[in-house]
């Protein structure tokens, strides 16, 4: 798998309220945890793509990430608006490539 | 869009996109004898495994245009097969091209099928907006009455669905227990084999060469439609002469650019995708720029598209702006991606955005001085 720009991912783990349920170890698309000694550990922040699926579904708050989408579109719309980068590609009519 | 599954019932049959899924309406059915008694379940269709030649056309439709924007089902409920109580119930989005690929990958296999009210978006792009999420669950499996139609309390939710929806949540609001299942439908009936055990490669999430591929029509298509003003400011630029404007000289002039502008658009919508891999370095503003650079440098061996004035001025302007705007084309295609995070594009952008402002007005600017000299003022 091809990674993407190296070093700029937010995911922050905390071990210390890992309780070892592995619900982060089921849903990211990326492989990111791995479990250890009953605990999950983070393999490599570098295939962090930020969906923030982890950290909605990690009950114990062991997990944050700055979560949005990596699109330049919505970044850039969002830079225009002031707001927070919004998937502009909805039902709207306006489809690009994404969604 | 839909209310609640019952109350579409009639709109069903209104829907052309759903006649041919539906075999029979589910009080005739056998399947759903058992429960129809005391609680009539609220189920939309009756849907099998088998995809039809017109649906595959409608599927290839979504690839190249905006008919995606209106394909979608009817949330609710549905039978797939001849589902008992003790079936799994697998959660989907309700946009047809999601559900057609769930039902395909499913022959001679039994679910009970809960589709969520996405608006027509994917399931991954819909948890992303909340659209596929914990409240919508909530409420499709109250809608359905679910819990009366199955006798067990679970939900096997796609894996990129753990976007939108929170597991812990849904159980304590309706007393169903959330699995994440396999990234992708073909591997479902694998993991209900292992006794829902995932491997490492049922939850990646992949981006191969096909799945690339199949993106870019839909990249091609908004460069493309911005062409024509491209085009136009061309012609204008080089038909402009000191005693009006000269179509002979627009066309004649303006033909290597116009060419250029072509080829650019191919190099960052679909060769950067295509290539995306064996191209250098992470960042898709550079996989981009080196695209088109390439691109530029083969397209000026032809004969056509080599700049026939020989004119220094124009050559550095070809180089400066193309590889600029397929770096730009090609950065677009993060939106498309599976693997490209937030923060990542924010900083590509950061950095490459004012670059590219720069280099347009250059480019206006050196325009600007060719035509001054071809007009014999400098």
């Amino acid at each position: 798998m091809v990674k993407y720009l190296a070093n700029v991912a937010t995911l922050e783990y905390d071990p210390e309220n890992c309780t070892g349920c592995q619900r982060c170890v089921e849903v990211c698309p990326h492989q990111v945890f791995v479990m250890e000694d009953k605990r999950a550990r983070v393999t490599d922040r570098d295939r962090c793509m930020e969906c923030g699926a982890c950290v909605l579904n990690c009950e114990f708050g062991a997990i944050s990430v700055d979560a949005g989408v990596g699109c330049a579109a919505a970044i850039i719309t969002g830079m225009i608006t002031g707001g927070e980068p919004v998937c502009g590609c909805d039902s709207d009519g306006k489809s690009s490539g994404c969604c | 869009m839909a209310a609640g599954p019952g109350k579409d019932q009639p709109s069903l049959t209104a829907n052309p996109l759903l006649q041919d899924i539906v075999s029979s309406m589910p009080t005739a059915s056998s399947a759903v004898d058992g429960v129809v008694g005391k609680v009539p379940p609220q189920i939309i269709a009756k849907v099998n495994a088998e995809v039809s030649r017109a649906e595959r056309w409608e599927h290839f439709r979504c690839r190249i245009s905006n008919f995606r924007d209106k394909y979608s089902v009817t949330p609710g409920l549905y039978a797939f097969g001849e589902p008992d109580v003790d079936d799994d119930v697998l959660v989907s989005a309700n946009y047809k091209l999601s559900f057609d690929a769930l039902r395909r990958e499913l022959p001679g296999m039994n679910f009970w099928i809960l589709v969520l009210d996405t608006k027509g978006i994917n399931v991954w792009c819909a948890a992303g907006k909340g659209t596929f999420g914990t409240g919508e669950l909530v409420r499709q499996v109250a809608a359905s009455r679910l819990g009366a139609v199955v006798s067990h309390r679970r939900l096997i939710v796609p894996q990129l669905g753990a976007v939108g929806v929170n597991a812990s949540e849904i159980r304590k609001r309706t007393g169903f227990k959330v699995r994440f299942g396999p990234v992708l439908a073909a591997d479902l009936p694998a993991y209900i084999q292992a006794g829902y055990q995932k491997t490492a490669e049922m939850s990646t999430v992949r981006f191969s060469l096909k799945d690339r591929v199949v993106l870019t029509p839909m990249e091609l298509s908004p460069s493309l439609k911005k062409y024509p003003w491209f085009a136009a400011a061309v012609l204008l630029i080089f038909g402009l002469q000191r005693d009006g404007i000269i179509f002979a000289d627009a066309w004649s002039g303006g033909l290597p650019f116009l060419l250029l502008g072509l080829v650019t658009i191919a190099a960052g919508a679909f060769m950067a995708p295509a290539l995306l891999p064996w191209l250098p370095f992470r960042s898709f503003a550079v996989k981009g720029w080196i695209a088109g650079a390439a691109t530029v440098l083969l397209a000026s061996l032809i004969p056509v598209i080599a700049d026939p004035q020989h004119d220094a001025i124009l050559r550095i302007v070809a180089y400066l702006l193309f590889p600029a705007l397929s770096s730009y084309i090609a950065l677009q295609f993060t939106g498309s991606t599976t693997y490209t995070g937030m923060t990542g594009v924010r900083k590509e952008l950061k950095i490459s955005l004012p670059l590219y402002i720069g280099v347009a007005a250059l480019s206006l600017v050196l325009m600007v001085v060719f035509k001054l000299g071809e007009w014999g003022i400098w």
